[in-house]
């Protein structure tokens, strides 16, 4: 895990390379092409990128009409702006017309820094998941971001993808297999199950790592689709370990933890505990720093996993 | 109705331009800009009346929706599914028609009506407005009705819809144009703002919108509630071509959809001046009417003042 790279490069990237295979891809960007790596699609593809300005509304409403005339738009802004300020239009403009718009949201979460709360966007997960029809995807790495954009394209319906701000370790090989709805095991356990999404899963895996040291053997699993989830890979892990911990970098409700648990509560009840952002809003800070705050690194979920089987 | 679509010289499609028997290159038909006027002014009348009967059927029958603005916009209805655009209701998926996406999507039932007595699907069916199981949602809904090319019924959002697929057209060097309606309410909502901005800047001429000013809204005069007059100017500051008309006459009507197709690099706004309730005695103007079913009684009288209107229509023919 040597190399790090930003998903929203990725995002940028498959963009791009995506582009002659798609012809009816065209990228939507609300004045953030530069954040948001859409400017590497729009170099490449000036006639095929649109910038709708600082308007998120409009965005998500010219994206359905795009879409409604046969193209397959991608917009673009932060994650805050496409699932919270723009939340109403994606439900009634996009969700309920069940429209061909793939949501490309970047910046999400705590990891975004400096900028502090007001764009930390802890919330997405739980909103796009509330959508009825809406895929929502959280990719962990270089190659399950790039994966994403063209499972994305592939799939016919809206479809949200959340890529974060700052570089994160590659965890997968590129010629890794995915699929929409499928989680995958990175590392059997017995023990535990530490079901991981987004930056979170390479920390699981280190925290995994700490805890072989103590004794303690960690199944961890990558969720990168949040909706649908693959409730099969989760309650056979349950099954084995008895015991499911999840790491998200959102908030503890709505997101990842919330539909683990949903799932386990229904069909498996399990000891359970939740990894993330508790009730209070985010600060300033590098996103290291934060990360480490807030215990979403390998220590931090080590440090939860330890106290949840205390 | 919709002959002239674009360059074809195929005579058999104009034949009804012309003495029976008349084959040939179809100079007419040549520019869609040029279309050849095929209802009316009588006839269009003749039709929006049919249309209010719908809304009024529609509304009765659901016990439920928003007749006063389906009333005010019935004749731009009509003239954009009868004259206007470029559809055929056989065919409602065809990728080169005209769109309209009716952003006030609360007057649903003026759509509907207009797009029954269009053929699009059977009149009776406007009974089933609003009732379990039904393809006529209470806000239009293109899951569920073909025909319709965008959802809506969230004011402000229907005129984005109707910028992207302006765009799309555009990308795609198509020559299909579209069509949204506003309330003119509905303009209060910033989105609306956004759209024309965007419409305006990505110079969208295939792009008309049509704002219904019929000076009401649910809590009162537009200009009570939070006046968003000067509309024209407001408009014209977003660098649209503006042209004032009465709503509610089908000359106006028939100069503004020309002047706005001759109108290039610049999308168009349609400042309709509109009577809410246009129709019915009891409803014309009044703010009360806005969201409100008439019941039995008042529909008999609604159906009443239809039938008056269609014998003076038909005692000018």
């Amino acid at each position: 895990m040597a190399d790090k790279i930003a998903t929203r490069v990725s995002y940028g990237n498959a963009l791009k390379d995506l582009a002659e295979q798609y012809p009816d891809l065209v990228v939507l960007d609300a004045d953030l092409a530069g954040a948001t790596q859409t400017g590497i699609f729009k170099k490449a593809y000036p006639d095929r990128f649109f910038d709708c300005g600082i308007a998120e509304c409009n965005l998500m409403g010219v994206s359905a009409g795009l879409a409604a005339v046969g193209k397959i738009p991608f917009a673009s802004t932060f994650a805050m702006f496409a699932a919270g300020r723009a939340f109403e239009q994606v439900r009634n403009s996009i969700a309920y017309p069940h429209l061909n718009v793939k949501i490309g949201a970047t910046h999400a979460g705590i990891s975004v820094g400096e900028d502090g709360a007001s764009h930390q966007c802890l919330e997405d997960l739980a909103l796009m998941r509330e959508l009825p029809g809406m895929v929502v995807m959280n990719p962990a790495d270089d190659t399950e971001a790039r994966w994403a954009v063209k499972a994305a394209l592939d799939h016919e319906g809206p479809v949200y993808i959340r890529f974060g701000r700052a570089a994160v370790p590659v965890v997968y090989s590129p010629d890794t297999k995915f699929e929409i709805g499928k989680g995958s095991i990175l590392r059997e356990g017995k023990d535990v199950t530490i079901v991981a999404t987004g930056i979170l899963v390479a920390a699981a895996l280190e925290a995994a790592e700490k805890l072989a040291a103590d004794g303690i053997d960690a199944e961890v699993i990558n969720i990168c689709t949040i909706k649908p989830l693959d409730e099969d890979i989760i309650l056979k892990s349950a099954a084995k370990t008895g015991k499911v911990i999840t790491a998200e970098e959102h908030f503890i409700t709505g997101g990842l933890g919330s539909a683990v648990a949903e799932v386990l509560s229904e069909k498996l009840p399990t000891k359970m505990a939740r990894i993330g952002v508790r009730d209070r809003f985010g600060e300033s800070g590098s996103a290291a720093a934060l990360i480490k705050k807030y215990g979403l690194d390998g220590d931090g979920v080590y440090a939860s996993v330890k106290e949840f089987l205390a | 109705m919709s002959v002239a679509e674009g360059f074809f010289p195929d005579a058999i499609r104009c034949i009804d331009l012309f003495t029976a028997g008349v084959y040939g290159y179809c100079n007419l038909c040549m520019f869609r800009d040029e279309k050849e006027v095929t209802m009316n002014n009588l006839e269009l009348q003749k039709t929006a009346n049919e249309v209010r009967k719908g809304i009024i059927i529609g509304t009765h029958a659901a016990g439920a929706g928003h007749p006063g603005g389906s009333l005010s916009a019935a004749d731009i209805f009509t003239y954009l599914y009868f004259e206007e655009m470029n559809i055929d209701p056989q065919n409602p998926k065809d990728p080169d028609r005209d769109r309209f996406v009716l952003s006030k999507g609360h007057t649903a039932p003026g759509l509907y009506s207009a797009m029954a007595n269009r053929g699009y699907f059977p009149v009776e069916e406007l009974e089933t407005l609003r009732k379990v199981g039904a393809r006529l949602q209470g806000h239009p809904s293109m899951q569920y009705l073909p025909g319709l090319d965008m959802s809506s019924g969230s004011l402000g959002q229907g005129i984005s819809a109707a910028c992207g697929m302006a765009l799309g057209g555009k990308l795609d060097n198509k020559d299909f144009r579209v069509y949204t309606l506003l309330g003119d309410g509905e303009i209060e909502e910033g989105q609306v703002w956004e759209a024309a901005m965007f419409a305006a800047a990505k110079k969208l001429d295939n792009l008309v919108v049509i704002v219904d000013n019929n000076n009401l809204q649910i809590d009162g005069t537009i200009e009570e509630v939070n006046s968003p007059y000067p509309i024209d100017k407001k408009f014209e500051a977003f660098n649209f071509h503006v042209i004032n008309i009465n709503g509610n006459d089908f000359d106006d009507l028939r100069k503004a959809f020309a002047e706005a197709k001759a109108t290039k690099g610049v999308p168009t706004a349609i400042i309709a001046k509109t009577v809410k309730g246009k129709g019915v005695s009891f409803m014309e103007n009044q703010v009360g009417w806005h969201g409100k079913a008439p019941n039995d009684e008042q529909f008999a009288t609604a159906m009443e003042d239809l039938a008056k209107i269609d014998k003076a229509l038909e005692a000018q023919a």
